[in-house]
Protein backbone atom coordinates (compact mmCIF):
# COMPACT_ATOMS: atom_id res chain seq x y z
CA UNK A 1 0.00 0.00 0.00
CA UNK A 2 1.54 3.56 -0.55
CA UNK A 3 1.08 6.66 1.31
CA UNK A 4 -1.19 7.95 -1.07
CA UNK A 5 -3.52 4.72 -0.96
CA UNK A 6 -2.86 5.63 2.95
CA UNK A 7 -4.22 9.44 2.16
CA UNK A 8 -7.35 7.92 0.63
CA UNK A 9 -8.52 5.77 3.63
CA UNK A 10 -8.98 9.24 5.41
CA UNK A 11 -12.10 9.16 3.87
CA UNK A 12 -12.93 6.58 6.75
CA UNK A 13 -12.47 9.33 9.15
CA UNK A 14 -14.37 11.97 7.64
CA UNK A 15 -17.49 10.09 7.26
CA UNK A 16 -17.92 10.12 11.23
CA UNK A 17 -16.77 13.65 11.86
CA UNK A 18 -19.29 14.48 9.12
CA UNK A 19 -22.05 12.46 11.03
CA UNK A 20 -20.71 13.55 14.47
CA UNK A 21 -20.91 17.10 13.14
CA UNK A 22 -24.56 16.97 11.31
CA UNK A 23 -25.93 15.06 14.66
CA UNK A 24 -23.97 17.13 16.79
CA UNK A 25 -22.72 13.59 18.28
CA UNK A 26 -19.58 15.80 19.92
CA UNK A 27 -17.32 12.86 18.52
CA UNK A 28 -15.43 15.50 15.73
CA UNK A 29 -12.44 16.12 18.59
CA UNK A 30 -11.57 12.25 19.61
CA UNK A 31 -12.26 11.17 15.87
CA UNK A 32 -9.48 13.56 14.59
CA UNK A 33 -7.19 12.82 17.94
CA UNK A 34 -7.37 9.53 17.75
CA UNK A 35 -6.50 9.14 13.76
CA UNK A 36 -3.67 11.64 14.17
CA UNK A 37 -2.05 9.84 17.08
CA UNK A 38 -2.59 6.61 15.41
CA UNK A 39 -0.86 7.50 12.26
CA UNK A 40 2.01 8.90 14.37
CA UNK A 41 2.05 6.06 16.90
CA UNK A 42 2.28 2.87 14.65
CA UNK A 43 3.97 4.70 12.03
CA UNK A 44 7.25 5.58 14.90
CA UNK A 45 6.72 1.70 15.50
CA UNK A 46 6.58 0.52 12.64
CA UNK A 47 10.51 2.30 12.53
CA UNK A 48 11.14 1.28 15.24
CA UNK A 49 10.32 -2.30 14.67
CA UNK A 50 12.52 -1.96 11.30
CA UNK A 51 15.50 -0.59 13.20
CA UNK A 52 15.51 -3.35 16.22
CA UNK A 53 14.92 -6.11 13.08
CA UNK A 54 17.99 -4.97 10.89
CA UNK A 55 20.03 -4.45 14.49
CA UNK A 56 19.91 -8.13 15.44
CA UNK A 57 20.43 -6.70 18.85
CA UNK A 58 19.01 -8.11 22.26
CA UNK A 59 19.37 -5.40 24.03
CA UNK A 60 16.86 -3.18 21.88
CA UNK A 61 14.01 -6.71 22.09
CA UNK A 62 14.55 -6.28 25.86
CA UNK A 63 14.06 -2.55 25.56
CA UNK A 64 10.70 -2.66 23.41
CA UNK A 65 9.02 -5.34 26.17
CA UNK A 66 10.06 -3.26 29.18
CA UNK A 67 8.19 0.07 26.85
CA UNK A 68 5.20 -2.16 26.26
CA UNK A 69 5.65 -3.34 29.95
CA UNK A 70 5.38 0.20 31.54
CA UNK A 71 2.89 1.65 28.98
CA UNK A 72 0.54 -0.94 29.95
CA UNK A 73 1.29 -0.61 33.54
CA UNK A 74 0.56 2.96 33.25
CA UNK A 75 -2.78 2.67 31.48
CA UNK A 76 -4.01 -0.22 33.70
CA UNK A 77 -3.41 2.46 36.59
CA UNK A 78 -5.03 5.26 35.26
CA UNK A 79 -8.16 3.21 33.89
CA UNK A 80 -8.96 0.33 36.37
CA UNK A 81 -10.27 0.73 39.83
CA UNK A 82 -7.16 0.78 42.40
CA UNK A 83 -6.46 -1.13 45.40
CA UNK A 84 -3.03 0.62 47.43
CA UNK A 85 0.04 -0.15 45.73
CA UNK A 86 -1.52 -1.76 42.79
CA UNK A 87 1.42 -0.55 40.29
CA UNK A 88 4.03 -2.72 41.35
CA UNK A 89 1.59 -5.60 41.36
CA UNK A 90 0.50 -4.87 37.75
CA UNK A 91 4.25 -5.01 36.80
CA UNK A 92 4.40 -8.03 38.55
CA UNK A 93 1.36 -9.72 36.58
CA UNK A 94 2.91 -8.53 33.20
CA UNK A 95 6.49 -9.24 33.49
CA UNK A 96 5.45 -12.84 35.34
CA UNK A 97 2.99 -13.62 31.82
CA UNK A 98 5.34 -12.21 29.68
CA UNK A 99 8.37 -14.57 31.19
CA UNK A 100 5.95 -17.80 31.25
CA UNK A 101 4.65 -17.42 27.58
CA UNK A 102 7.65 -16.29 25.70
CA UNK A 103 9.81 -19.13 27.66
CA UNK A 104 7.41 -22.16 26.73
CA UNK A 105 7.35 -20.62 23.10
CA UNK A 106 11.10 -20.15 22.77
CA UNK A 107 12.10 -23.49 25.02
CA UNK A 108 9.87 -25.88 23.01
CA UNK A 109 11.52 -23.99 19.73
CA UNK A 110 7.41 -22.78 19.12
CA UNK A 111 8.85 -19.60 17.36
CA UNK A 112 12.31 -18.60 16.53
CA UNK A 113 13.97 -16.46 18.52
CA UNK A 114 14.20 -13.07 16.37
CA UNK A 115 12.62 -10.04 17.37
CA UNK A 116 10.13 -10.52 14.10
CA UNK A 117 8.37 -13.10 16.52
CA UNK A 118 8.81 -11.89 19.94
CA UNK A 119 7.93 -8.38 19.76
CA UNK A 120 4.45 -9.04 17.79
CA UNK A 121 3.89 -11.41 20.30
CA UNK A 122 4.91 -10.07 23.31
CA UNK A 123 2.77 -7.25 22.70
CA UNK A 124 -0.69 -9.10 21.96
CA UNK A 125 0.37 -10.89 25.41
CA UNK A 126 0.86 -7.92 27.23
CA UNK A 127 -2.21 -6.20 25.63
CA UNK A 128 -4.25 -8.16 26.59
CA UNK A 129 -2.92 -9.36 30.21
CA UNK A 130 -3.58 -5.46 30.34
CA UNK A 131 -7.08 -5.43 28.96
CA UNK A 132 -7.47 -8.35 31.81
CA UNK A 133 -6.16 -6.41 34.54
CA UNK A 134 -8.53 -3.33 34.03
CA UNK A 135 -11.73 -5.87 33.86
CA UNK A 136 -10.56 -8.03 36.80
CA UNK A 137 -9.45 -4.86 39.35
CA UNK A 138 -12.69 -3.10 38.48
CA UNK A 139 -15.15 -6.32 39.06
CA UNK A 140 -12.52 -7.55 41.96
CA UNK A 141 -13.14 -3.55 44.22
CA UNK A 142 -16.82 -3.34 43.14
CA UNK A 143 -17.38 -6.88 44.33
CA UNK A 144 -15.46 -6.10 47.21
CA UNK A 145 -17.45 -2.79 47.75
CA UNK A 146 -21.17 -4.82 47.13
CA UNK A 147 -20.06 -7.49 49.61
CA UNK A 148 -18.85 -5.25 52.69
CA UNK A 149 -21.08 -7.13 55.33
CA UNK A 150 -20.25 -10.44 54.18
CA UNK A 151 -16.84 -10.16 54.04
CA UNK A 152 -16.73 -8.18 57.15
CA UNK A 153 -19.42 -11.39 58.72
CA UNK A 154 -17.39 -14.33 58.10
CA UNK A 155 -14.07 -12.31 60.11
CA UNK A 156 -16.94 -11.62 62.66
CA UNK A 157 -17.57 -15.62 62.59
CA UNK A 158 -13.03 -16.31 62.98
CA UNK A 159 -13.18 -17.11 59.50
CA UNK A 160 -9.90 -15.77 57.74
CA UNK A 161 -9.40 -12.76 55.18
CA UNK A 162 -8.85 -15.44 52.44
CA UNK A 163 -12.24 -17.07 53.54
CA UNK A 164 -13.88 -13.56 53.59
CA UNK A 165 -13.70 -12.72 50.29
CA UNK A 166 -12.61 -15.97 48.49
CA UNK A 167 -16.22 -15.47 46.86
CA UNK A 168 -15.32 -12.45 45.90
CA UNK A 169 -12.52 -13.09 44.18
CA UNK A 170 -13.26 -15.89 42.48
CA UNK A 171 -16.51 -14.43 40.89
CA UNK A 172 -13.68 -11.40 39.55
CA UNK A 173 -11.84 -13.58 37.73
CA UNK A 174 -14.55 -15.88 36.16
CA UNK A 175 -15.94 -12.71 35.08
CA UNK A 176 -12.73 -11.29 33.57
CA UNK A 177 -11.75 -14.32 31.49
CA UNK A 178 -15.22 -15.61 30.42
CA UNK A 179 -15.30 -13.16 27.87
CA UNK A 180 -11.47 -14.35 26.62
CA UNK A 181 -12.92 -18.02 26.40
CA UNK A 182 -16.46 -17.19 25.22
CA UNK A 183 -15.58 -15.25 22.25
CA UNK A 184 -12.86 -18.28 21.13
CA UNK A 185 -15.75 -20.43 20.95
CA UNK A 186 -17.44 -18.11 18.02
CA UNK A 187 -14.26 -17.39 16.43
CA UNK A 188 -13.80 -17.52 12.79
CA UNK A 189 -17.84 -18.20 12.44
CA UNK A 190 -18.47 -14.43 12.68
CA UNK A 191 -15.02 -12.73 12.30
CA UNK A 192 -11.87 -13.45 11.31
CA UNK A 193 -8.84 -12.30 14.50
CA UNK A 194 -7.52 -8.92 12.91
CA UNK A 195 -3.46 -10.53 12.62
CA UNK A 196 -5.31 -13.20 10.85
CA UNK A 197 -6.47 -11.03 8.37
CA UNK A 198 -3.73 -8.90 8.54
CA UNK A 199 -1.21 -11.77 7.29
CA UNK A 200 -4.00 -13.21 4.47
CA UNK A 201 -4.24 -9.19 3.19
CA UNK A 202 -0.34 -9.60 3.33
CA UNK A 203 -0.31 -12.25 0.78
CA UNK A 204 0.30 -15.01 3.66
CA UNK A 205 -1.41 -18.61 3.17
CA UNK A 206 -4.90 -18.65 4.61
CA UNK A 207 -3.92 -21.84 6.32
CA UNK A 208 -0.66 -21.01 8.00
CA UNK A 209 -2.40 -17.64 9.05
CA UNK A 210 -4.55 -20.12 10.71
CA UNK A 211 -2.01 -21.88 12.35
CA UNK A 212 -0.21 -18.65 13.75
CA UNK A 213 -3.76 -17.13 14.78
CA UNK A 214 -4.57 -20.77 16.58
CA UNK A 215 -1.26 -20.02 18.78
CA UNK A 216 -2.07 -16.88 19.68
CA UNK A 217 -5.30 -17.68 20.55
CA UNK A 218 -4.09 -20.12 23.13
CA UNK A 219 -1.19 -17.73 24.53
CA UNK A 220 -4.63 -15.66 25.27
CA UNK A 221 -5.99 -17.82 26.98
CA UNK A 222 -3.26 -18.56 29.42
CA UNK A 223 -2.53 -15.05 29.46
CA UNK A 224 -6.32 -14.12 30.98
CA UNK A 225 -6.23 -16.99 33.40
CA UNK A 226 -3.05 -16.25 34.94
CA UNK A 227 -3.08 -12.37 34.85
CA UNK A 228 -6.19 -12.09 36.86
CA UNK A 229 -5.31 -15.30 39.25
CA UNK A 230 -2.08 -13.56 39.70
CA UNK A 231 -3.13 -9.99 40.62
CA UNK A 232 -6.20 -11.48 42.67
CA UNK A 233 -3.54 -13.14 44.95
CA UNK A 234 -0.88 -10.56 45.30
CA UNK A 235 -3.99 -7.63 45.74
CA UNK A 236 -6.27 -9.36 48.18
CA UNK A 237 -3.62 -9.23 51.44
CA UNK A 238 -2.85 -5.44 51.11
CA UNK A 239 -6.92 -5.67 52.14
CA UNK A 240 -6.30 -6.37 55.53
CA UNK A 241 -3.83 -6.14 58.35
CA UNK A 242 -2.40 -8.54 60.67
CA UNK A 243 -5.51 -8.58 62.92
CA UNK A 244 -7.32 -9.90 60.48
CA UNK A 245 -9.27 -6.44 59.67
CA UNK A 246 -10.90 -5.63 56.49
CA UNK A 247 -9.04 -1.70 55.30
CA UNK A 248 -11.77 -0.68 53.29
CA UNK A 249 -9.64 2.84 52.91
CA UNK A 250 -7.01 0.03 51.02
CA UNK A 251 -10.01 0.31 47.99
CA UNK A 252 -9.77 3.69 46.01
CA UNK A 253 -12.23 4.31 42.96
CA UNK A 254 -10.16 5.75 39.62
CA UNK A 255 -12.76 7.81 37.74
CA UNK B 1 -20.06 -4.42 90.90
CA UNK B 2 -17.11 -5.39 93.85
CA UNK B 3 -18.37 -8.87 94.04
CA UNK B 4 -18.16 -10.35 90.59
CA UNK B 5 -15.66 -10.58 87.72
CA UNK B 6 -15.38 -8.17 84.84
CA UNK B 7 -15.61 -9.76 81.48
CA UNK B 8 -14.62 -7.51 80.27
CA UNK B 9 -12.83 -3.99 81.06
CA UNK B 10 -12.45 -1.00 78.88
CA UNK B 11 -9.84 1.88 80.35
CA UNK B 12 -9.71 5.04 78.24
CA UNK B 13 -10.63 3.72 75.30
CA UNK B 14 -10.97 5.86 72.10
CA UNK B 15 -12.06 5.68 68.23
CA UNK B 16 -12.20 7.71 65.22
CA UNK B 17 -12.88 6.83 61.51
CA UNK B 18 -11.41 9.50 59.52
CA UNK B 19 -12.51 13.07 61.24
CA UNK B 20 -15.14 11.10 63.10
CA UNK B 21 -14.18 10.93 66.77
CA UNK B 22 -16.96 7.64 67.78
CA UNK B 23 -15.68 6.64 70.97
CA UNK B 24 -14.52 9.26 73.58
CA UNK B 25 -12.46 8.05 76.29
CA UNK B 26 -14.88 5.09 77.61
CA UNK B 27 -13.80 3.50 80.65
CA UNK B 28 -15.89 0.80 82.15
CA UNK B 29 -16.76 -3.04 82.64
CA UNK B 30 -19.12 -5.62 81.85
CA UNK B 31 -19.90 -8.12 84.84
CA UNK B 32 -18.97 -11.90 83.82
CA UNK B 33 -22.60 -14.14 82.88
CA UNK B 34 -24.77 -11.48 83.14
CA UNK B 35 -26.78 -9.27 80.75
CA UNK B 36 -25.99 -5.78 80.12
CA UNK B 37 -27.99 -3.58 78.03
CA UNK B 38 -26.80 -0.90 76.30
CA UNK B 39 -28.83 1.93 75.63
CA UNK B 40 -28.44 5.18 74.18
CA UNK B 41 -29.70 7.48 70.84
CA UNK B 42 -28.28 6.76 67.76
CA UNK B 43 -24.84 7.64 66.47
CA UNK B 44 -23.51 7.40 70.08
CA UNK B 45 -20.85 4.39 68.73
CA UNK B 46 -22.73 1.58 70.04
CA UNK B 47 -22.31 -0.72 67.03
CA UNK B 48 -18.67 0.49 66.73
CA UNK B 49 -18.27 -0.64 70.45
CA UNK B 50 -19.22 -4.12 69.55
CA UNK B 51 -16.80 -4.06 66.12
CA UNK B 52 -14.21 -3.19 69.06
CA UNK B 53 -14.80 -5.57 71.40
CA UNK B 54 -15.43 -8.48 68.28
CA UNK B 55 -11.36 -7.45 66.99
CA UNK B 56 -13.28 -5.71 63.90
CA UNK B 57 -11.28 -2.95 64.45
CA UNK B 58 -8.99 -1.62 66.56
CA UNK B 59 -8.69 1.00 69.64
CA UNK B 60 -6.55 4.20 68.71
CA UNK B 61 -5.93 4.61 72.15
CA UNK B 62 -6.63 2.97 75.44
CA UNK B 63 -7.22 -0.76 76.26
CA UNK B 64 -9.64 -3.48 76.43
CA UNK B 65 -9.02 -6.48 78.33
CA UNK B 66 -11.40 -9.69 77.92
CA UNK B 67 -11.12 -11.98 81.07
CA UNK B 68 -8.09 -11.07 82.34
CA UNK B 69 -6.05 -10.30 79.11
CA UNK B 70 -5.27 -7.41 76.63
CA UNK B 71 -7.53 -7.88 73.38
CA UNK B 72 -4.30 -7.71 71.85
CA UNK B 73 -2.81 -10.90 72.87
CA UNK B 74 -5.70 -13.18 71.71
CA UNK B 75 -4.86 -14.03 68.15
CA UNK B 76 -7.98 -12.95 66.07
CA UNK B 77 -9.59 -15.84 64.87
CA UNK B 78 -9.64 -16.69 68.61
CA UNK B 79 -10.97 -13.99 69.96
CA UNK B 80 -13.98 -13.36 67.37
CA UNK B 81 -14.94 -17.21 68.08
CA UNK B 82 -14.50 -16.24 71.76
CA UNK B 83 -16.79 -12.66 71.67
CA UNK B 84 -19.83 -13.97 69.07
CA UNK B 85 -21.49 -11.18 67.08
CA UNK B 86 -24.76 -10.95 65.80
CA UNK B 87 -25.85 -7.90 63.80
CA UNK B 88 -29.01 -5.99 63.16
CA UNK B 89 -29.27 -6.79 59.89
CA UNK B 90 -28.00 -10.07 59.87
CA UNK B 91 -26.28 -10.95 57.00
CA UNK B 92 -26.08 -14.07 55.42
CA UNK B 93 -23.48 -15.65 52.79
CA UNK B 94 -25.20 -16.86 49.53
CA UNK B 95 -27.09 -20.13 49.88
CA UNK B 96 -29.07 -22.38 52.02
CA UNK B 97 -29.90 -22.40 55.97
CA UNK B 98 -27.95 -25.01 56.34
CA UNK B 99 -24.84 -23.26 54.79
CA UNK B 100 -25.09 -20.38 56.76
CA UNK B 101 -25.99 -22.14 60.17
CA UNK B 102 -22.90 -24.57 59.39
CA UNK B 103 -20.20 -21.36 58.46
CA UNK B 104 -18.30 -21.01 61.60
CA UNK B 105 -17.40 -24.28 61.81
CA UNK B 106 -16.67 -24.46 58.13
CA UNK B 107 -14.53 -21.92 58.44
CA UNK B 108 -12.58 -24.16 60.81
CA UNK B 109 -12.35 -26.73 58.48
CA UNK B 110 -15.20 -29.04 60.46
CA UNK B 111 -18.34 -30.04 59.89
CA UNK B 112 -21.93 -29.91 61.11
CA UNK B 113 -24.18 -32.29 61.42
CA UNK B 114 -27.60 -32.03 59.79
CA UNK B 115 -28.75 -33.25 63.52
CA UNK B 116 -27.43 -30.74 65.45
CA UNK B 117 -28.29 -28.06 62.89
CA UNK B 118 -31.71 -29.08 63.25
CA UNK B 119 -31.55 -28.80 67.13
CA UNK B 120 -29.86 -25.17 66.35
CA UNK B 121 -33.14 -24.12 64.33
CA UNK B 122 -35.47 -25.67 66.77
CA UNK B 123 -33.47 -24.10 69.78
CA UNK B 124 -34.36 -20.65 68.23
CA UNK B 125 -37.57 -21.55 66.97
CA UNK B 126 -37.06 -21.93 63.18
CA UNK B 127 -38.72 -25.10 61.50
CA UNK B 128 -36.37 -27.66 60.71
CA UNK B 129 -37.93 -28.52 57.06
CA UNK B 130 -36.34 -24.67 56.56
CA UNK B 131 -32.91 -26.32 56.43
CA UNK B 132 -32.99 -26.66 53.11
CA UNK B 133 -34.24 -23.24 52.16
CA UNK B 134 -32.31 -20.24 50.43
CA UNK B 135 -31.57 -17.61 52.81
CA UNK B 136 -33.30 -15.25 50.54
CA UNK B 137 -36.57 -16.81 50.72
CA UNK B 138 -36.59 -15.75 54.32
CA UNK B 139 -38.71 -13.03 56.21
CA UNK B 140 -36.38 -10.82 58.10
CA UNK B 141 -37.39 -12.42 61.45
CA UNK B 142 -36.50 -15.76 60.07
CA UNK B 143 -33.12 -14.19 59.15
CA UNK B 144 -32.50 -12.50 62.86
CA UNK B 145 -33.12 -15.43 64.53
CA UNK B 146 -30.91 -17.84 61.55
CA UNK B 147 -28.24 -15.18 62.71
CA UNK B 148 -28.13 -15.62 66.58
CA UNK B 149 -28.15 -19.51 65.69
CA UNK B 150 -25.30 -19.13 63.87
CA UNK B 151 -23.29 -17.06 66.20
CA UNK B 152 -24.00 -20.03 68.92
CA UNK B 153 -22.16 -22.32 66.59
CA UNK B 154 -18.85 -21.37 67.97
CA UNK B 155 -20.11 -20.97 71.55
CA UNK B 156 -19.18 -17.75 72.56
CA UNK B 157 -18.49 -17.16 76.45
CA UNK B 158 -19.51 -13.41 75.55
CA UNK B 159 -22.59 -12.96 73.16
CA UNK B 160 -23.08 -9.37 71.31
CA UNK B 161 -26.08 -8.83 70.53
CA UNK B 162 -27.04 -5.40 68.19
CA UNK B 163 -30.91 -4.79 68.05
CA UNK B 164 -31.47 -8.30 67.09
CA UNK B 165 -35.13 -7.89 67.67
CA UNK B 166 -36.17 -4.79 65.98
CA UNK B 167 -37.73 -6.19 62.75
CA UNK B 168 -38.91 -8.76 64.80
CA UNK B 169 -42.77 -9.04 65.59
CA UNK B 170 -44.15 -8.96 69.03
CA UNK B 171 -44.17 -13.05 69.29
CA UNK B 172 -40.77 -14.10 67.97
CA UNK B 173 -39.59 -11.00 69.86
CA UNK B 174 -40.55 -13.17 72.92
CA UNK B 175 -39.09 -16.19 71.52
CA UNK B 176 -35.68 -14.38 70.93
CA UNK B 177 -36.16 -12.73 74.63
CA UNK B 178 -36.43 -16.05 76.35
CA UNK B 179 -34.17 -18.01 74.04
CA UNK B 180 -31.08 -15.51 75.36
CA UNK B 181 -32.00 -15.69 79.13
CA UNK B 182 -31.80 -19.07 78.90
CA UNK B 183 -28.62 -19.36 76.87
CA UNK B 184 -27.27 -17.06 79.72
CA UNK B 185 -28.95 -19.10 82.55
CA UNK B 186 -27.64 -22.25 81.21
CA UNK B 187 -24.13 -21.20 80.11
CA UNK B 188 -23.48 -18.41 82.25
CA UNK B 189 -22.73 -16.93 78.52
CA UNK B 190 -22.30 -12.96 79.27
CA UNK B 191 -24.59 -11.26 77.44
CA UNK B 192 -24.23 -7.47 75.84
CA UNK B 193 -27.38 -6.44 74.20
CA UNK B 194 -27.88 -3.11 72.14
CA UNK B 195 -31.36 -1.93 72.38
CA UNK B 196 -33.90 0.77 71.50
CA UNK B 197 -36.67 -0.73 73.30
CA UNK B 198 -36.40 0.52 76.68
CA UNK B 199 -39.06 -2.14 77.95
CA UNK B 200 -36.28 -4.88 77.00
CA UNK B 201 -33.50 -3.71 78.29
CA UNK B 202 -35.08 -3.00 82.00
CA UNK B 203 -36.60 -6.63 81.53
CA UNK B 204 -34.05 -8.45 80.47
CA UNK B 205 -30.68 -6.33 81.99
CA UNK B 206 -29.11 -7.30 84.94
CA UNK B 207 -26.69 -3.88 84.46
CA UNK B 208 -26.84 -1.17 81.99
CA UNK B 209 -24.33 0.99 79.89
CA UNK B 210 -25.72 4.35 78.91
CA UNK B 211 -23.34 5.81 75.68
CA UNK B 212 -24.47 8.96 73.93
CA UNK B 213 -22.59 10.56 71.98
CA UNK B 214 -19.16 8.35 72.00
CA UNK B 215 -19.31 8.82 76.05
CA UNK B 216 -20.05 6.56 78.73
CA UNK B 217 -22.79 8.62 80.62
CA UNK B 218 -23.92 5.76 83.30
CA UNK B 219 -23.37 2.24 84.03
CA UNK B 220 -24.58 -0.19 86.62
CA UNK B 221 -27.00 -1.97 87.78
CA UNK B 222 -30.65 -1.26 85.98
CA UNK B 223 -31.78 0.46 88.70
CA UNK B 224 -29.78 3.52 86.53
CA UNK B 225 -32.32 3.44 84.05
CA UNK B 226 -35.23 2.11 86.18
CA UNK B 227 -35.01 5.45 88.43
CA UNK B 228 -32.75 7.47 86.72
CA UNK B 229 -31.04 10.37 88.02
CA UNK B 230 -28.71 11.34 85.24
CA UNK B 231 -30.54 14.55 83.65
CA UNK B 232 -29.48 12.87 80.17
CA UNK B 233 -30.52 9.60 80.95
CA UNK B 234 -34.24 11.20 82.06
CA UNK B 235 -34.30 12.71 79.14
CA UNK B 236 -33.86 9.83 77.07
CA UNK B 237 -36.65 7.59 79.15
CA UNK B 238 -38.63 10.50 78.52
CA UNK B 239 -38.40 10.51 75.01
CA UNK B 240 -38.21 6.78 74.72
CA UNK B 241 -41.67 6.45 76.38
CA UNK B 242 -43.99 9.08 74.28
Amino acid sequence: MSYFTLALTLIFVIIPILLSRTLQLGLEKDTIIAAIRSIIQLLAVGYVLQFVFDSENYIYIILMLLLMIGAATQNARKKGASIVGITWKLIVAFVFIEVLTQSILLGLQIIPPTAQYIIPISGMVIGNSMVLSILFLNRFTAELNNNREQTELILSLGGTPKQAIHRQLITSIRASTIPTIESQKTIGLVQLPGMMSGQIIAGADPVEAVLFQLLVLFLLLTTAVVTSIILGFLSYPTLFNDRMQFLEDHLENVD
Amino acid sequence: MADFKNAIELKNVNFSTDDLHIIKNVSGAFPEGKITTLVGPSGAGKSTLFKLLNGLRTVDSGEIIIHGKNINTYPPVDLRRHVGLALQSAPMINGTVYKNIALPLTLNGKELTEETAKELLHLVGLEEELIQRKTKDLSGGQRQKLSIARTLVNRPKILLLDEITSSLDRISQQDIEELIVRINEKYETTIIWITHNLEQALNLGHYTWFLKAGELIESGPIDVLKNPTNEEIIQFVKGEAQ
